[in-house]
């Protein structure tokens, strides 16, 4: 069943057209890569389908939802939350704040109720809590429940988006890069991770350059080049495809479970 | 891992923890303050300033919760004090209401009109509220000097005492208490606020907003409440002020005015309840103990902001906590 249609979309900056009418659609329960060199217009894509950019032309839709044009906040709303490329960690939070932060949409509250405090927000807020420490423990931070984010390492950063993400509990959940950056112990962590998050039946889109993990994990793999689809398809047939070896793969013999 | 171990607080729910934390630790030592602070005032004149002090402060947290937490400037917080103040002036005096239903109802109006000001505005990124602010600070000053069929124009006009149950409320003693008591419930309401889930979405905004709006933070809708709670601070201070002295004069809208009580939350510490009293403590007792300084007052207060940018930007309190907090470990 599909969760995501991309239409048509295009987005320029000022005559460079960083993406180019790309369509494709998101099954639910899937993981789908996203993979393509550098300029490729990878996080571009991702930025449209979290509202940061506005496409010139075509068409957003999620569950059914028209979501083109709007702000930001209103594609969280409809169920789709991201990890950052480049981190985007609330530095002047506690690791465990800035998880509950990602439960923002589970934990309206009235500015009255704010102002007093009432029994009843105060018992959500333990209960919040309650959740934030469960989801830092499935990525691994339990450790750093009260550490300040400026006093973490990169690598828990990273991990510590994925965990403020998933306390959104969303529908679609975008990864860019996860494991850019990362040594290959803590990469390896991320690949567990995302693994065990595609077993749970989380929807993900995942961007990322690390092949031998796109092709453990995904279900299916768009690739892009020159803000053009160059292919689609199952993780096989793009590793013999000879478009995407030439323009991005490079060498076919690079490819692990390609023998 | 194990480096998480020297960073993380106490967990245990302690009385330690309980005592430390800010909204239970800080709100007893302020109300001891409060409390024992009538043992060193010999004389009514002493009162008055204590008085003058909490009603500052009062405005300087809600403008604290703007600049501090939603990275917003007013500078036409000064005419929000003064409207509050007029407005139950007016409705009471020339009107009859009750003071006690004039108060409250000229704070709403005041609400509603930084509603209706802030909900453009914050739509817009970038210091547009201040511009907004300025204007509005300047208009409403010169419709409070002008229009004097309403307001008594340049000279002011009187206002009738704050009664409560036919019992009218006067005379310092009394006043400092009550001056007390509503700072002590401002400073309780902010840090409450703070610690809510919207105070999470103000910080979460300070921290990165492209991140705060994919988790689905409306910006301009938690800028906008803040906007409106701290203009309804100000418009309680200036209310309380009016009541007090018996006397209300445009001077209190001038910009003068908003520019001091921004130099007070900058001074005490941005995004620092607790910095914003010490900021109004501090800028308020000040050109007191300096009188022969009259006439530089301003010059004063414009060296202290210089002073406070170059050797504190953070402010005050956030400076000394991590002094302090430095030297302890």
């Amino acid at each position: 069943m599909t969760l995501l249609a991309v239409r048509d979309v295009c987005k320029a900056f000022g005559g460079v057209h960083a993406i180019s009418d790309v369509s494709f659609e998101i099954r639910r329960g899937a993981v789908h890569s996203i993979i393509g060199p550098n300029g490729a217009g990878k996080t571009t894509l991702l930025n449209m389908l979290t509202g940061i950019y506005v496409p010139d032309s075509g068409q957003i839709r999620l569950d059914g939802h028209d979501l083109t044009g709007q702000a930001t906040h209103r594609f969280a709303a409809a169920g789709i939350a991201r990890t950052f490329q480049n981190l985007q960690v609330f530095f002047n939070m506690t690791a465990l704040e800035n998880v509950m932060t990602g439960r923002h949409l589970r934990e309206r509250c009235s500015l009255l109720a704010a102002l007093l405090r009432t029994p009843a927000l105060a018992r959500a807020e333990s209960a919040c809590r309650e959740v934030a420490r469960s989801l830092l423990q499935r990525v691994g931070l339990a450790d750093y429940e009260h550490a300040r984010a400026d006093a973490m390492p990169y690598g828990a950063l990273k991990r510590l988006e994925i965990a403020r993400s998933l306390a959104a509990e969303p529908q679609l959940l975008l990864l860019d890069e996860p494991a850019a950056g990362l040594n290959q112990t803590e990469a390896r962590e991320i690949d567990t991770l995302i693994k065990r998050l595609a077993a749970d039946g989380t929807t993900v889109i995942l961007v990322e350059h690390n092949m031998r993990l796109v092709m453990e994990v995904s279900d299916h793999v768009l690739v892009l080049d020159h803000g053009k689809k160059l292919a689609e398809g199952t993780p096989q047939q793009i590793s013999h495809d000879s478009r995407v070896i030439e323009a991005y793969l490079g060498v076919e013999a690079d490819l692990p479970g390609h023998a | 891992m194990h480096a998480a171990a020297t960073v993380s607080e106490p967990t245990r729910p302690g009385l330690r923890h309980w005592a430390a934390h800010p909204r239970t630790g800080g709100v007893l030592a302020l109300a001891g303050a409060i409390a024992l602070l009538p043992l060193g005032l010999s004389n009514n004149y002493f009162y008055e300033i204590a008085i003058l002090v909490a009603l500052n402060a009062i405005v300087c947290v809600g403008l604290n919760l703007l600049i501090g937490y939603a990275g917003q400037i007013s500078l036409g917080h000064a005419g929000f004090f003064a409207l509050g103040g007029y407005g139950s002036a007016i409705l009471s005096a020339s009107h009859g209401w009750p003071t006690w239903l004039a108060l409250p109802a000229s704070c709403a109006a005041v609400g509603l009109l930084a509603f209706i000001v802030g909900r453009p505005t914050l739509r817009l990124k970038g210091h547009t509220l201040a511009m907004a602010t300025l204007g509005l600070g300047i208009i409403i000053s010169i419709v409070l000097s002008t229009e004097d069929r309403f307001t008594g124009g340049p000279d002011g006009m009187t206002v009738p005492p704050l009664a409560v149950f036919g019992w009218a409320i006067q005379g310092e003693r009394i006043w400092y208490w009550i001056c007390g008591a509503a700072l002590l419930l401002a400073v309780w309401l902010a840090l409450n606020l703070i610690e809510s889930p919207i105070g999470r979405a103000l910080r979460a905004l300070h921290g990165s907003e492209i991140a705060a709006e994919t988790l689905g933070v409306d910006s301009a809708r938690f800028k906008l409440q803040v906007f409106v709670i701290s203009a309804v601070f100000a418009a309680i201070a200036g209310a309380m002020t009016a009541h007090y002295a018996g006397f209300i004069t445009p001077a209190k809208a001038s910009f003068m005015h908003s520019v001091e009580l921004v130099i007070m939350v900058v001074f005490g510490g941005m995004a620092s309840i607790f910095g914003a009293v010490v900021g109004a403590v501090v800028l308020t007792t000040l050109p007191q103990l300096l009188t022969v300084l009259k006439d530089y007052e301003m010059m004063v207060f414009g060296a202290v902001l210089i002073a406070t940018m170059v050797f504190f930007p953070q402010g005050i309190v956030p400076t000394l906590a991590r002094w302090l907090g430095r030297r302890r470990a």
